[in-house]
């Protein structure tokens, strides 16, 4: 097997407005990402070779096609539920590394807040016998939440306290955003008195539902380099699919992700890291719940086991820490259009190793990851793709 | 002789009582849960009755019930796959009569005798409703109980028995009806119960050559505490010392299956020798004539009516009650699709998992290739239903379309191996935490479609 490091570049990448974005469909939210990104590379739809789409309402690769008129070329449209667009972006990467294509499109979208509600409703998918335990994405993380607070002795109170200070950090992160669903700041107190909605997981500790859509022109360096000075190179990617182990093996203890260190690990080793906790710069993480992120900080080596808290209290993940996590405002800002948000993750780590990144520009910003989750405790599929400048 | 050979009871965790407002009667009425029907409650009782027992002996399963969820398709069926019998048995269900349970009794001891079955279970269990507060409601009760018979071990030889058949209409429901009809009260009870039960017993005790002293303990149906004293007098016997508590006030009437559980209250507490004479109602009237054997001393602790009646939780308010009762014959939404659920009937009736022969791993649902060891078809079934467990951990949903706010979602780990995730119930909130101790039960999760959807949920250990 060989590394991918080096071998794909990031030339454009164009972001929408995220949010309740009623009068957008998903062509429109297509057109603005996609075009977004066609002027940051300084290229035109006709020039993209093949494209890969991220969505899980959508199906084939003909809504990308129709949206931004790509005509008749190779389309593949990807699900792994919440890891989609890293899916996406990575298969994309292995088209370009293998010298396939020359410039090919990553785009993803997804409009929830055309479902009627304000939250995951899991959707009717397959016949079933109706029997699993009714267990929307709160529930699910909540599961993991309780055990953590169990295992490392947290109260009530401790344990929510973390989670609010995670809440804090991402919201006060997305005032900073205008491409961001939610731009205004919250308290602790306000996190921690938030209604109940899976205990111990209040309003707060949930990210929203959101439309939205984001979009990436990969191509080989040697063609980058006679595109801008400014493109960014892949240097690590890892996806690890569960397949319910944990919930088949009772030895699992619902406070670490395996799938999170096993695709954080491939990514480490393609990128040659072996201290992520010094190595890298900023992180866009997947914070569906504020347990999530919590947990992410220690699956991907940030903090020991057991022992974010310590670093959450001394602000190591805010934009002043030693790693920025969800610089952004993460999923918890941008609200969560599934088949979008892991493209989302790497338009920040984008503009952050272009210097771009505004009132979040973070003084040193020449490593970058994004870590994308999909699925539940006990079996999930996580994308980690890794980034920085030319070598 | 066939006799009874083991017993089993049900009695739901929750009661109307005295602080329960609405109530406010000193009345301690056991109300099924929302997720509890004479199915589930037959099922909970066949579980504490084969409990040290072995299933496989099992030929027949016999569910006797006034309030069986479906009008075509057999209850017996479902609580037989529930309890984990055999497939190749005798299943039937004996309905529309408060006798049904004793009815059932005498066609599962001929089966015996005649040696159709060495062995037979019969399960019964109701949930009538009177109108909410009035007579009948005050009277009656949701439970069920379970009796194994056979010809070894036998703890309660039945000597003999006497039926009557009257064709009358005094305590019946049309189909539709959900509430008690009743004729007018004088006539109820002068030409029904005071006069065919007393007449079935005294055909009974002339059979058996006995008098009324040789009875140990009587097991009389009472439609209510005042007519059931009425009986007692009217039978000659010691109120105090030949009568069986009929338990109004604590477990009241449950139908089909109130004397049985009677029957087994007089048995948690009955010495070798003792004769006791049980006698049922309902479009006429069973007397049977039992004798307890030393057997009786060697039965292995279950369940029973005593520890369940002491295993209680009063409602805090009577809306609470009626808001089960409306969501419980609530019919919404799209029906399962009945080949999956066909398909994974032995995981889901019989909560049967997996055990991998070559590392012994448990896993839940089964599986062909192990999770840890990778071997393929090499496992054997193991039953999960009957084992305790922990919750490993868990969350409380506030936001659930759900009967009971908040829905509490476990995972479980089982002893002796297997994990796996449950909606919780019988729950106080406190009761809720990583580790506490659960052990299962059989419930309804809804009926969509007209398919009424059963699995099994962990409650805290119960008695």
């Amino acid at each position: 097997m060989e590394s991918i490091k080096d071998r794909v570049a990031i030339v454009g990448m164009g972001c929408c407005k995220f949010g309740e974005r009623w009068d957008a469909g998903p062509e429109d939210l297509l057109v603005e990402s996609c075009y977004e990104a066609f002027e940051d590379a300084g290229i035109e739809p006709k020039d993209i070779q093949a494209a890969w789409f991220g969505t899980t309402q959508l199906s084939t690769g003909q809504p990308l096609a129709q949206a931004i008129k790509l005509e008749y070329i190779p389309i593949t449209r990807v699900e792994n539920a919440c890891a989609t667009a890293t899916d996406a972006l990575m298969n994309a990467c292995f088209a370009v590394a293998a010298g396939v294509y020359d410039i090919v499109l990553v785009a993803g979208v997804e409009k929830l807040k055309d479902s009627g509600v304000g939250y995951l409703t899991g959707g009717a998918g397959q016949p079933s016998s109706q029997i699993a335990a009714a267990a929307p994405p709160p529930v699910q993380f909540a599961l993991a939440a309780n055990r953590y607070f169990h295992q490392y002795g947290l109260s009530y109170e401790e344990g929510k306290r973390i989670l609010a200070m995670i809440d804090v950090k991402n919201h006060h992160n997305g005032s900073l955003n205008p491409k961001a669903h939610f731009q205004r700041e919250i308290t602790i107190e306000q996190a921690m008195n938030a209604p109940m909605m899976a205990f111990p997981l209040g309003l707060y500790d949930c990210c929203g539902v959101s439309d939205g859509s984001a979009a990436a022109i990969l191509t080989r360096p040697d063609i980058a380099k006679s595109m801008r000075n400014d493109f960014i190179l892949v240097k690590g990617l890892g996806l690890s699919v569960g397949g319910m182990q944990g919930m088949l093996r009772e030895y699992y203890d619902f406070v670490h992700f395996d799938e999170s260190v096993t695709a954080g690990k491939m990514a480490y080793e393609q990128a040659g890291i072996k201290n992520p906790r010094e190595e890298v710069d900023l992180a866009e993480v997947h914070d569906c719940f504020s347990i999530t992120e919590l947990i992410i900080y220690e699956d991907m080596g940030w903090s020991a086991r057991g022992k974010a808290k310590e670093d959450v209290e001394s602000g190591f993940f805010t934009l002043e820490g030693g790693l920025a996590v969800n610089p952004d405002g993460g999923l918890k800002s941008f609200g969560h259009p599934i088949g979008a948000s892991g493209i989302r993750m790497l338009y920040e780590v984008y503009k952050q190793l272009q210097g771009k990144a505004g009132p979040r520009q973070l003084k040193k910003a020449d490593i970058g990851l994004t870590q994308n989750l999909g699925g539940r405790p006990g079996s999930f599929s996580c994308g980690v793709s890794i980034w920085g400048r030319k070598s | 002789m066939a006799g009874i050979v083991s017993y089993g009871a049900w009695i739901p965790r929750f009661r109307l009582g005295k602080e329960t407002k609405g109530w406010d009667m000193p009345i301690e009425k056991p109300v099924a849960n929302f997720d509890e029907d004479s199915i589930t409650m037959a099922v909970a009782a066949g579980m504490d009755c084969i409990n040290k027992f072995d299933r496989n002996a099992v030929d027949a399963l016999f569910f006797a019930t006034t309030t069986s969820p479906y009008v075509e398709k057999q209850g017996a069926a479902t609580v037989a796959a529930a309890v984990d019998l055999r497939r190749d048995i005798i299943t039937n269900d004996f309905t529309n009569s408060l006798r049904a349970g004793t009815l059932g009794l005498r066609s599962a001891l001929d089966a015996i005798t005649a040696g159709t079955a060495s062995q037979v279970m019969l399960a019964v269990a109701d949930c009538r409703m009177g109108t909410p507060r009035g007579e009948f409601d005050q009277a009656t009760g949701d439970g069920g109980a379970a009796l194994l018979l056979g010809n070894d071990g036998v703890m309660a030889n039945i000597l003999g028995s006497y039926s009557i058949s009257e064709e009358t209409q005094d305590v019946w429901r049309a189909y539709g009806d959900n509430v008690i009809r009743t004729w007018e009260d004088r006539f109820v009870y002068e030409t029904g119960y005071l006069k065919i039960m007393p007449e079935a017993i005294a055909g009974l005790i002339k059979k058996m050559k006995i008098t009324p002293k040789d009875i140990t303990r009587a097991v009389l149906y009472g439609p209510n505490p005042r007519r059931h004293s009425e009986m007692v007098r009217m039978l000659g016997l010691d109120a105090k010392a030949q009568v069986q508590d009929p338990l109004f006030g604590r477990m009241n009437n449950t139908g089909a299956a109130y004397v049985i559980m009677q029957l087994i209250a007089a048995l948690e507490t009955a010495k070798p020798g003792d004769k006791i004479l049980m006698a049922s109602y309902g479009d006429g009237a069973d007397a049977y004539l039992l004798e307890v054997t030393s057997e009786i001393t060697k039965l292995a602790p279950r369940r029973g009516i005593k520890r369940l009646l002491d295993a209680k939780r009063i409602l805090p308010d009577h809306a609470i009650y009626m808001h089960w009762r409306e969501a419980s014959s609530r019919i919404d939404g799209a029906p399962p699709s009945v080949s999956a659920r066909w398909r994974e009937r032995e995981e889901i009736d019989r909560l049967h998992g997996s055990k991998c022969k070559a590392c012994g791993l448990v896993q839940y649902p089964p599986q062909r290739v192990c999770t840890r060891c990778h071997a393929k078809d090499q496992w054997e079934t193991v039953r999960l239903s009957d084992k305790k467990g922990k919750i490993f951990t868990f969350s409380l949903d506030y936001v659930a379309p759900s009967v009971d706010l908040p829905l509490a979602i476990t995972i479980i780990n089982f002893d002796g191996g297997g994990r796996g995730m449950f909606m919780a119930t019988d729950r106080e909130l406190s009761e809720i935490k990583c580790e506490a101790p659960v052990e299962m039960s059989f419930r309804k999760l809804r009926s969509s479609g007209g398919v009424h959807n059963y699995y099994w949920k962990p409650i805290p250990v119960r008695a």
